[in-house]
């Protein structure tokens, strides 16, 4: 169906819409509260009464010293957590002195290589005190390990530490493709790091399973909540198989979507995914303690959707996008820079992101009533139709023999393809309107400035890690990589422990991260256009 | 244009680099099949040699580069210098990703030939090899 001026009235994802719905849409509702099961409605019976949402800029660049510099910057101007962006040599487990790390230090994250640089990433930050999101994932064990190493130096006992590793594998090889090992040992570690944090560090947030990802490369709304929730559900089998109950995991477990343009379809999600997860844990999977079944996440306003051309209209897309997660039920929030379509935001563009959260929530009023929207008969329409549409993903996928064996049949990859392709034809047809992109293009565009990230950066940190590797003591750091590879070797053994003793002896990530590509293996996909 | 329908032009696509954000050169590499092109994708983590070496198997005329980890200022060039050294400088190299205006001009200058930045629609890229081809055909 198109307007009369020829656009799509179906939403981005391409689910019909009505031109206006009525009480048949919610004949069926039942009559739910915020904080009562299923969550559709939230949460917390408060919503954001009790609590805020955290407002946490995903932040890094160029080496530790200067990223640590950029987070005393942001805890100053009221930022609420912190967020670590890693550069790619970091997100690959390579160390910054691999040949293939040239040109790539610093760029998109901040470089760090041994708990040297991690020292200087967390310098004057008190580990007890603020909570921390690490966006990394095949080495995610390692970063962990580096952060729990300093707090360990700081004197903060391990049970007080308290954040968020991303820490999702099966995404990776969906869409971010950021993998190392093939599938089975990077679930193996996944579940070493789960298993090992249920024990030691109560209050960390072992996976954050992210539809973002999911999202960004190209996916529906619907597809985005299918696969998210269920790579989680593959993470709890694979917990459960460990031998492992499932409260003791699950409410640690937490999620991570994409808040994307179209306002109201997004807001569906978030609400469906609550929904979804509180009763397959408690259906399916028989948790009992509620925080099993509630679904908590962190959001990030889609990058995807902001334009190189006029970028400072990126501002009111973001905040859109950002209205959309406040009123889905965030529990965190990070809002893209304008900038970021050229490159890693500079102080100012950063400041605005930050201060349209701050907007909506001190100027607004919508924190002050939960899922406001609850009830509107659109509203709970999409939100049944959003969940629908994941079951039968489900039953998709299952038919695969879950989800392993469709990566390896590029299932998710294809999806994920054909729907990015049908969305950019759209675009091309004019069918869907990008303001200054397709229509309302202006030709005399001023250029913004952009934050560069200086050629030195590379070479002292390729100095740095050098640095370590000499300065350390040689004997320990080689007798703690030994065992790490002996543990690898065994899969009854959980690697956390040897890792945290290699990073202690000042291992470096890629040292780490080879040890074990001895005994894994790589993985390679097959390129599906 | 004639001698685009006599004989399909071949492009090697790549992703040099270490990031793993593909959904761009899919949905180029999808288009220019669509217009007529043969297109061979490489995959992830590419190096400039490896994408030269493509390039040169494949007897292609064309190599399509994507990146969005910002080191497009250290692998972009490598690869022109990778196909100087192999004396295949015929080979028209282009670009895609997150890349700033002035890399842009300064990457032109070391001969790329032109960079597509997100939002750039699929036909000026189609409309943009279509050019130039038939321009060096004509001459």
């Amino acid at each position: 169906m198109k307007r009369a001026d020829g656009i799509e009235t179906s939403t981005i994802s391409g689910i019909p819409v009505d031109p206006v719905y009525t009480s048949e849409a919610t004949r069926q509702l039942i009559e739910e509260l915020p904080g009562e099961y299923p969550y559709t409605r939230g949460i917390h019976k408060s919503g954001y009464r009790g609590r805020l949402w955290t407002m946490r800029q995903f932040s890094g660049f160029a080496t530790a010293r200067e990223t640590n510099a950029r987070y005393h910057y942001l805890l100053k101007h009221g930022q609420t957590g912190l967020s670590v962006a890693f550069d790619m040599p970091t997100l690959m487990g390579q160390d910054s002195d691999a040949p293939t790390s040239r040109g790539e230090i610093g760029h998109c994250g901040v470089a760090i290589d041994s708990l040297a640089d991690m020292e200087t990433l967390l310098e004057g930050i008190p580990l007890d005190q603020v909570t921390t999101s690490m966006t990394i994932n095949s080495p995610a064990a390692i970063l962990l390990a580096m952060y729990l190493v300093v707090a360990e130096k700081q004197g903060v006992s391990w049970d007080k530490v308290g954040g968020t590793l991303q820490n999702d594998i099966l995404k990776e090889y969906i869409a971010q493709k950021e993998y190392i090992f093939p599938p089975q040992p990077s679930m193996r570690l996944v579940i070493d790091s789960i298993e090992f944090c249920a024990r030691e560090v109560p209050r960390w947030n072992t996976v954050s399973i992210s539809g973002y990802h999911i999202r960004e490369a190209g996916s529906t709304a619907a597809q985005e909540l299918a696969f998210t929730l269920a790579d989680g559900f593959a993470y709890v089998d694979a917990c459960l198989e460990r031998g492992m109950q499932i409260d003791d995991f699950a409410p640690r477990l937490s999620f991570f979507f994409d808040a994307h343009i179209d306002f109201f379809e997004e807001i569906a999600k978030f609400r469906a995914a609550r929904r979804i997860w509180a009763r397959h844990m408690r259906e399916r999977y028989g948790a009992q303690n509620p925080r099993s079944w509630q679904l908590r996440f962190h959001t990030q306003t889609a990058g995807v959707s902001l334009t190189a051309q006029q970028p400072e209209l990126n501002i009111a897309r973001t905040a859109v996008e950002a209205l959309a997660a406040v009123l889905g039920g965030t529990q965190s929030l990070h809002t893209n820079a304008m900038d970021e379509v050229l490159a890693l935001p500079t102080d100012k563009s950063a400041r605005i992101a930050l201060r349209t959260q701050q907007m909506l929530a001190y100027e607004t009023g919508v924190a002050n009533t939960m899922d406001p929207l609850g009830g509107s008969y659109f509203m709970e329409a999409l939100t049944n139709r959003m969940e629908e549409e994941a079951e039968a993903y489900f039953q998709r996928i299952e038919e695969f023999g879950g989800v392993i064996p469709a990566i390896e049949a590029g299932f998710f990859q294809k999806e994920i393809a054909d729907a990015s392709f049908r969305y950019q034809t759209e675009l091309e047809q004019k069918r869907r309107v990008i303001v200054g992109v397709n229509e309302f293009v202006t030709d005399d565009e001023e250029p913004i400035e952009i934050l560069r990230i200086s050629p030195q950066a590379e070479q002292e940190q390729v100095e740095r890690v050098r640095e370590v590797r000499r300065k350390r003591d040689q004997a320990r750091c080689t007798r703690a990589l030994e065992s790490l590879r002996k543990a690898a070797q065994s899969p009854d053994d959980n690697l956390m422990p040897h890792i945290v003793e290699a990073v202690r002896a000042y291992a470096t990530e890629g040292e780490i991260m080879g040890t074990m590509v001895d005994v894994f293996g790589l993985y390679t996909e097959r390129a599906i256009i | 244009m004639s001698a685009v329908q006599a004989k399909p032009l071949r492009i090697v696509l790549a992703k040099v680099g270490l990031d793993g954000h593909d959904r761009g050169v899919k949905v180029v590499a999808r288009a220019l099949r669509d217009a007529g092109f043969e297109v061979i994708y490489t995959g992830l983590r590419q190096t400039p040699a490896m994408v030269v070496d493509a390039a040169l198997q494949e007897d292609a005329q064309v190599i399509g580069l994507s990146l969005h980890s910002g080191a497009h200022m250290t692998l972009f060039p490598a690869v022109i210098e990778e196909l100087k050294k192999r004396e295949a400088t015929d080979i028209v190299v282009f670009g895609g990703g997150i890349i700033p205006d002035d890399d842009i001009a300064e990457l032109k200058k070391l001969g790329v030939a032109e960079i597509f930045t997100p939002g750039a629609p699929l036909e000026e890229i189609v409309g943009w090899l279509r050019k130039r081809f038939s321009e060096t055909a004509a001459s």
